[in-house]
C-alpha cells in the first residue's frame, strides 16, 4: 500500500488527477444534498387524492422512491376525473378533507379553489430553505404556467405540473395528396378544410368536440384569434360580441360544413377516433391527446401526423391554455410532509419522465431543454416545436370564474345549436343572457 | 293457542327496526323536503327561499324539456319491451329444438353490467367506424346518426333498453305461461277456435297480471335510466336526450346547486308516486278473481 503510494502508477495517477478535477462539483452537489434534511418528516403518512390518468400512474410509480428519500409513507388514491372533481368540493367544503394533497383543472377549479380557500400558499414553503431543496428550482417552472396558477392576490396555491395547449393535428398524407398546404390564418382552417373534405370517401376536413360543455375550448381557442378571452379581467361577458359572433361563426362552418356525420355529438375521444383512422385530415384539441396517434396498434396514420400551432386570428395570435395543479389542503395537519411530496414528484427527473412517456406536457421549461428525451421520443421534432411555440402564446381557454362548469353547459348548449342550424348570435345573447346572472350570484356569495 | 299481546311494554321490539326505517329512509325525504326551501349551493350560503326553487323550475326550459324527454323515453322503453318480451315468452313457450339453449342466449343481455353495455353501443353507433352504419351500408341504407343526432338520440337509445331490458319481460311473462290451466284451451279447440282467438280471449286476459307486473318494474326502470343514457350521450347532443335524472345530476353534481336539485327530486318522487298509485290500481284491477 505504501509501497502504491510512493510509486503511482499512471492508471492510480489518471483516477486521482480525475477526482481532483470532478471534486469541487461533488463536493457542491454533496452539501447541496446534505444541506438538505429529506428525512426531517420521517414517519407520517400522507393522503393524496388524484385524478385517474397516465400522470398520476407516474406518481404512483415514483411514491417507492420518495418513501425511501424521506420516510414518508403516501397513501394515494385516484379517482375518474369528474368523480374526483365532485369529491374535491365536497370535501373541501365539509371544511376538514380526507387528504393532504390534492390535484385540480386549474381551467375549471382554480376560481373555485380561491374562493373556498381549498389551499395554503405555497411561497412560504417555497421560499423556506429549510424546507425547499435546493435543486427543487421553482423558477424553472414556465412563466405561463405559473401566471396561470397564480391567483387574483397573487397567492400560489398550487404547483402547475402539466399544461395543455390547444393545436392542430394534420394528416400530412392527405394533405400531400391533395398539395394543400398547412393553414396560415384562422379563416383559411375553413378553406382548407373545404378542399379536404371528402365525404364520398368517408374524410372529413376538419373534425371537433361537438357536444354540449366539451365544445367550450373550441370555440374559445377561436376567440383568442380576435385578442378576446370570454370573460374580461373585471368580470364582464364577452360571449355576444362580434368577436364571440365571429368565433361561433367559424365554428358553426367548420363543423356544419366540413365536420364527419354526427360530429355534433363527439367529444374529444370520437374525435381522436376518427382522426387515428385517417378519416379526418384536421382535428382541433390539445396536444395532451397526442400519444396514440403514433401507436402502431392504435393508429393507422402513424407517422404521418402533423403538429401545428393554431394559426393567428384576426387580430391575434395566441394557443388555449388549460392546466392542472397540486396543493395542500388548508385543512392538513401534515403541511410539512405535504410539501416535500409535491416537491419530489415535480421535480425536474419527475416532470422529464412526464414527457419521455407521453403523459403530457410538463410545467417545467427544462424537461424541454432535454436533448435525449427529444431524441428518444416517439413524437418527432415537429412536436416538440409546436409544443415550445405554442408555450409562449399561450393563454387562458376558459374564463377564471367560479361556475366554469354552468358556463360551458350553457353556451355548450348554444354552440350544438348552433352546428344544428341555429342562428350563431341568436343563440349566444340567449345564452348570455342566461348565464349573466349565474355569473353575478356567484361573484356576490 | 293464546291470543297475540299488544301491550305496549312489546313496542319496545319494534323500536330497531323503526330507528333504521327513520335513519335511511325518514329523514333523508324530510331533509330533502327541508333542502328543496333552501338555495343553497356546495361552498356558499344557505338561505331560505320557500317554494321560490319550485317557482324557477316552473320556467326553467331546460326542465320542462327534460320532462317531455322522460315521458318519450318511458313510453318507448315500457311498451316496446312488454311486446316484444310477451311474443318471445310465447314463442318460448312452445315445445322445439334447441329450446334450453336458445332462451339462455335470450336472456344473457339482461346479465350484462349497463356501464359494459354503454360503452359497447357507443363504439357500435360511432357515425364513421361503427358497426352498424356498417351492417347498414351493406343493404343499401345510408348512416345514420344514431345517438349523434338530436332526432335519431332517444329512439336509439330506447333501442339499448329493448335489447337490455325484453329478456326480463320475457320471463316474467314465461311464468304466468307456465301457470296456465290447459282446461279452457281444450274446450276453445273444440269450440272450434283458432290460435289468435285462443291468445286474444284466454292466454291474454290469463296472463295480463303477469304482463301487469312487467309494466310496473319496466316504468319504475325506465323512469330511473340513468347510467346507460349518462355514459352513451351525457344529455346530448344538447339537451336532446337530457332526462329528468340527467338534469338533476347536473344540477347536483355538476352545478352544486343542491337547493334546486332537492326541488327537482321532490317533483320527480311525487310524480313516481302517483304513476306507481296509478299502475298498482291497474294491476289490481287485473287480477283474475278481480
Amino acid at each position: 500500500m505504501t509501497d502504491s503510494i510512493l510509486k503511482p502508477t499512471r492508471r492510480v495517477l489518471l483516477a486521482g488527477g480525475a477526482a481532483a478535477i470532478a471534486s469541487p462539483f461533488v463536493l457542491r452537489k454533496a452539501q447541496a444534498q446534505g444541506a438538505f434534511d429529506w428525512k426531517k418528516f420521517s414517519g407520517q403518512t400522507i393522503d393524496v387524492l388524484l385524478v385517474k390518468n397516465p400522470r398520476s400512474d407516474l406518481m404512483q410509480a415514483a411514491e417507492k422512491e420518495f418513501t425511501e428519500l424521506t420516510g414518508i409513507k403516501v397513501s394515494a388514491e385516484q379517482v375518474p376525473e369528474q368523480q374526483q372533481r365532485q369529491k374535491a368540493v365536497i370535501e373541501f367544503a365539509s371544511g376538514k378533507p380526507s387528504f393532504d394533497v390534492s390535484g385540480i383543472s386549474l381551467h375549471v377549479q382554480k376560481r373555485m379553489a380561491a374562493k373556498g380557500k381549498w389551499f395554503e400558499n405555497l411561497e412560504p414553503f417555497i421560499k423556506n430553505p429549510s424546507l425547499t431543496a435546493p435543486d427543487f428550482d421553482f423558477a424553472d417552472f414556465g412563466a405561463g404556467p405559473v401566471a396561470y396558477a397564480r391567483q387574483a392576490d397573487g397567492s400560489l396555491d398550487t404547483i402547475p405540473f402539466f399544461v395543455d395547449y390547444w393545436m392542430i393535428y394534420y394528416n400530412k398524407e392527405l394533405f400531400d395528396a391533395k398539395g394543400v398546404a398547412y393553414p396560415k390564418t384562422m379563416e383559411e382552417i375553413f378553406t382548407v378544410a373545404q378542399k379536404l373534405h371528402d365525404p364520398a370517401k368517408g374524410v372529413a376536413g376538419f373534425v371537433s368536440r361537438g357536444l354540449k360543455n366539451a365544445n367550450i375550448p373550441v370555440w374559445t381557442s377561436l376567440m383568442l384569434g380576435q385578442g378576446m378571452e370570454t370573460v374580461s379581467p373585471e368580470g364582464k361577458l364577452l360571449t355576444d360580441t362580434p368577436e364571440a359572433v365571429w368565433a361561433g361563426e367559424l365554428y358553426r362552418k367548420l363543423n356544419k360544413e366540413t365536420g364527419p356525420v354526427g360530429q355534433v355529438g363527439f367529444n374529444w375521444n370520437e374525435c381522436q377516433t376518427t382522426f387515428m383512422q385517417g378519416r379526418a385530415a384536421m382535428w382541433l384539441d390539445g396536444i395532451g391527446f397526442a400519444t396514440p396517434l403514433e401507436d402502431p396498434t392504435k393508429s393507422r396514420i402513424v407517422g404521418k401526423v402533423g403538429y401545428g400551432v393554431t394559426p393567428p386570428g384576426p387580430k391575434a395570435h395566441h394557443a388555449g391554455m388549460f392546466a392542472d395543479g397540486m396543493g395542500i389542503s388548508r385543512g392538513s395537519s401534515k403541511k410539512e410532509a405535504a410539501w416535500l411530496y409535491l416537491q419530489f414528484m415535480t421535480n425536474k427527473k419527475n416532470q422529464i419522465a412526464m414527457l419521455k412517456a407521453g403523459a403530457g406536457a410538463p410545467g417545467r421549461s427544462s424537461a424541454y431543454l432535454d436533448t435525449e428525451t427529444i431524441a428518444q421520443s416517439k413524437f418527432g421534432k415537429q412536436y416538440f416545436d409546436c409544443l415550445l411555440a405554442s408555450a409562449k402564446i399561450a393563454r387562458a381557454g376558459l374564463p377564471q370564474i367560479v361556475p366554469v362548469t354552468e358556463f360551458r353547459d350553457v353556451f355548450g348548449v348554444a354552440l350544438t345549436n348552433a352546428i344544428g342550424g341555429a342562428d350563431v348570435a341568436a343563440e349566444l345573447k340567449k345564452a348570455t343572457e342566461t348565464f349573466a346572472p349565474v355569473l353575478a350570484k356567484s361573484e356576490q356569495g | 293457542m293464546a291470543s297475540a299481546d299488544f301491550t305496549p311494554r312489546y313496542w319496545l321490539f319494534s323500536l330497531p327496526a323503526v330507528l333504521v326505517i327513520a335513519a335511511v329512509i325518514v329523514f333523508p325525504w324530510l331533509f330533502t323536503l327541508y333542502m328543496s326551501g333552501q338555495d343553497w349551493k356546495i361552498g356558499g350560503g344557505v338561505e331560505f327561499v320557500g317554494l321560490g326553487n319550485f317557482a324557477e323550475l316552473m320556467k326553467d326550459q331546460r326542465f320542462i324539456e327534460s320532462m317531455g324527454h322522460t315521458l318519450y323515453f318511458t313510453v318507448l322503453a315500457v311498451v316496446l319491451p312488454i311486446v316484444f318480451g310477451t311474443a318471445a315468452a310465447l314463442v318460448f313457450h312452445r315445445e322445439f329444438p334447441m329450446r334450453g339453449v336458445l332462451r339462455t342466449i335470450f336472456v344473457m343481455p339482461m346479465m350484462a353490467t349497463p356501464v359494459a353495455v354503454a360503452l359497447v353501443w357507443t363504439m357500435m353507433f360511432h357515425p364513421q367506424l361503427g358497426v352498424l352504419n356498417y351492417l347498414l351500408s351493406l343493404v343499401g341504407i345510408g348512416p345514420s346518426g344514431w345517438v349523434y343526432e338530436p332526432s335519431t338520440v332517444i329512439p336509439t337509445l330506447v333501442m339499448v333498453e329493448v335489447w337490455h331490458w325484453t329478456p326480463l319481460v320475457m320471463l316474467i311473462v314465461l311464468g304466468g305461461l307456465a301457470g296456465l290451466p290447459r282446461e279452457p284451451y281444450e274446450s276453445a279447440l273444440i269450440d272450434g277456435a283458432n290460435d289468435w282467438h285462443m291468445f286474444r280471449h284466454i292466454t291474454l286476459p290469463l296472463v295480463w297480471p303477469f304482463i301487469m307486473v312487467a309494466i310496473v318494474i319496466r316504468t319504475i326502470d325506465a323512469l330511473k335510466a340513468f347510467d346507460t343514457i349518462f355514459v352513451i350521450t351525457q344529455g346530448g347532443p344538447g339537451t336532446a336526450s337530457e332526462t329528468l335524472n340527467i338534469f338533476l345530476y347536473l344540477q347536483a353534481f355538476q352545478f352544486y346547486k343542491i337547493g334546486y336539485a332537492s326541488a327537482v327530486v321532490v317533483i320527480f318522487f311525487v310524480i313516481i308516486i302517483m304513476l306507481s298509485l296509478l299502475l298498482l290500481y291497474a294491476r289490481q284491477k287485473s287480477k283474475w278473481n278481480a
